[in-house]
């Protein structure tokens, strides 16, 4: 093949991934869509210019759940199978980036080896437990059971490494206390790391991945392996009938969703810099749910606004008073199955769209 | 003509109930034939054997010259069986192009697969209704959309579960043309089939399933005139 004609065949297949980013597995398109889209990454750019550095880091907590809330749209959402233990893989990860690095250390971009092997960790753990669920035919609700199983055994089991023969090299695992002390992720740079503190720069740097992650699996979702995915959610016995592997392909989904699980995790151990057993336990575990729920679990944009804006939400009524913050939470989950079961995001997506389609005709 | 189909002593039961009762059974490539016999013959369990849904208790499937006994259900789509429900296996939720989509998908791609759904489109008058949540057709454009579908696998054989049930007499003259153009496109097709007139439309030779085994085998003819599968299945005129 000629220099010319594999630049050619290049540009074609880079066009064709783009053309992914639209779809029917994904809500918005055309220009107003992704103008808007763009204004709403630029004023996510310009609010650090506006808010004090301790608002930007708290805002780039926000941010860190994304991707589990993403992950769990994939796996919930789109393949139709609801997992109750995302914070499995979230927890595994964190806990993987505070061992690596405590023994590893900081320097030289170390920190970013970390997350990538934390998030390796945690999607391997998410791929052993997705194949035997999968290949072990175990379907519905039992998938939810198996995988709260999973994370809370998880969490016992770490609460419970109190004794200092709990280490693995230089890192104490810590019991119920959980370890902290890990350092926050480093940018090795020419005169010295650049230190991601909470701030700016890490909120940079978790905009731009959420971004990637968000225009990623739009790509995937619209792909041939998308519309399988959503295939096995509406009819998983027809799909097999047509020469598809509905195990791997559920199996695929789940080590995906776990995979940006731990991405999460990873990064909330390096923004915070501990990592507690709690974080896998049954209210941690119920939490995505009710952010993928609310926001709208079928549209990974409905997912993606719905949790920053029920995070948002959430911390607010902790912070600024209210004791009640989890049953608000709850009460939410309720009135969104009651009156929006699709997520009230998409459910107001939805109606825009009727308003513009209606006032264009 | 080559068999494309040859099961030997399947046998299969359920607890005290024999579905499959040691079944004989050959199929020439490029034929339509039809399965016909009274409710709990044992017609579906059969389709079920066949697609690898329920493992054999004792006996041999070869398909297209290899044992696929052993096989899971999708390996065996992949080597060229497809299928269609009796009741319509379609994606409802999803448009009717995107039903054709995942369908095509595995085989087909860009230009390709764009083309061959425009085509499909028009084999079962579904043009104009791409856009359209596939739960919403009618009955009869569900089960057609499912017949298009199951061509997605590029199948060797089509096992089609009454395929006409529900369906009205023209809708079922129709489907009978549909499937006469498969047949004529290579695909060999076996149909359960109660719709005895529709049988008549389809089919060269029939056979007779009767507590988990074969009756009676033959053309239309012999099969009509069985004295025995009058009495067991289709009845006497005096009757």
């Amino acid at each position: 093949m000629s220099v010319s004609e594999s630049a050619t065949l290049s540009r074609s297949r880079t066009r064709s991934l783009l053309a992914r980013l639209e779809g029917p597995q994904t809500m918005g398109r055309g220009p107003g869509f992704w103008g808007g889209a763009a204004l709403a990454v630029a004023a996510a750019a310009a609010y650090p210019l506006m808010a004090d550095a301790w608002t930007v880091g708290n805002a780039a907590y926000f941010l860190i759940w994304t991707f589990m809330a993403m992950g769990l749209g994939v796996v919930w959402g789109y393949a139709g199978a609801l997992s109750f233990g995302q914070t499995a893989f979230f927890g595994l990860a964190g806990y993987a980036y505070g061992v690596i690095t405590l023994n590893l250390g900081a320097a030289y971009g170390l920190t970013l080896l970390a997350l990538v092997l934390a998030v390796a960790i945690g999607g391997l753990f998410a791929l052993v437990i997705g194949y035997f669920m999968f290949y072990g035919r175990i379907q519905g609700v039992f998938i939810g059971i198996v995988t709260l199983s999973v994370t809370l055994v998880l969490e016992t089991f770490m609460a419970q490494t109190a004794g200092p023969q709990w280490r693995i090299g230089e890192a104490r695992l810590n019991g119920f206390n959980g370890m902290s002390g890990m350092p926050p992720l480093t940018l090795p740079w020419i005169g010295g790391d650049i230190v991601l503190y909470p701030g700016p720069s890490l909120y940079y740097l978790l905009l731009g991945l959420v971004v990637v992650c968000y225009l990623g699996l739009r790509i995937m979702l619209n792909s041939p392996f998308g519309n399988v995915l959503v295939a096995i959610r509406e009819n998983p016995h027809r799909v097999g009938m047509l020469g598809y592997d509905v195990r791997l392909y559920q199996t695929l989904a789940f080590a995906i969703g776990g995979a940006f699980a731990a991405l999460s995790g990873a990064l909330y151990t390096a923004w915070g810099q501990y990592i507690t057993p709690s974080s896998m336990g049954l209210t941690s575990a119920a939490l995505p749910i009710v952010w993928v729920a609310v926001g709208g679990r079928r549209d990974i944009t409905a997912t993606l606004i719905g949790t920053i804006v029920v995070l948002a939400g959430f911390q607010s009524l902790t912070i600024y008073g209210s004791q009640y913050a989890l049953v608000v939470m709850g009460a939410l989950l309720l009135l969104t199955v009651l009156v929006a079961p699709q997520g009230l995001i998409i459910g107001a997506m939805t109606l825009l769209g009727r308003i513009f389609k209606s006032r264009k005709s | 003509m080559t068999d494309i189909l040859k099961v030997q002593g399947l046998r299969k039961a359920f607890g005290g109930v024999v579905v499959a009762n040691g079944i004989d059974f050959s199929l020439s490539a490029g034929t339509m034939h039809c399965l016909i016999g009274p409710n709990g013959a044992g017609k579906s369990s059969f389709f079920r054997l066949l697609l690898g849904e329920h493992a054999p208790d004792a006996g041999t499937i070869t398909f297209d010259g290899s044992d696929i006994t052993g096989l899971r259900s999708f390996q065996r789509i992949r080597r060229g069986i497809s299928v269609k429900f009796q009741v319509p296996g379609i994606f409802k939720a999803l448009s009717v192009r995107q039903n054709l989509e995942v369908a095509f998908q595995d085989h087909l791609h860009g230009q390709s697969l764009g083309a061959t759904i425009r085509e499909m489109l028009d084999f079962t008058d579904l043009r104009g209704n791409e856009t359209t949540p596939a739960g919403i057709l009618s009955h009869g454009q569900q089960q057609w959309l499912e017949i298009a579908m199951a061509v997605g696998v590029e199948p060797k054989l089509l096992l089609l579960d009454e395929p006409t049930a529900g369906m009205s007499p023209d809708e079922t003259r129709k489907t009978g043309e549909m499937l006469h153009d498969l047949n004529s496109r290579g695909i060999t097709i076996l149909a359960v089939e109660h719709d005895m007139a529709f049988v008549e439309q389809i089919a060269r030779r029939v056979t007779v399933l009767h507590f988990g085994s074969i009756f009676a085998s033959g053309t239309i003819a012999e099969i009509i005139d069985h004295p025995g599968v009058q009495e067991i299945y289709l009845g006497t005129a005096d009757a």
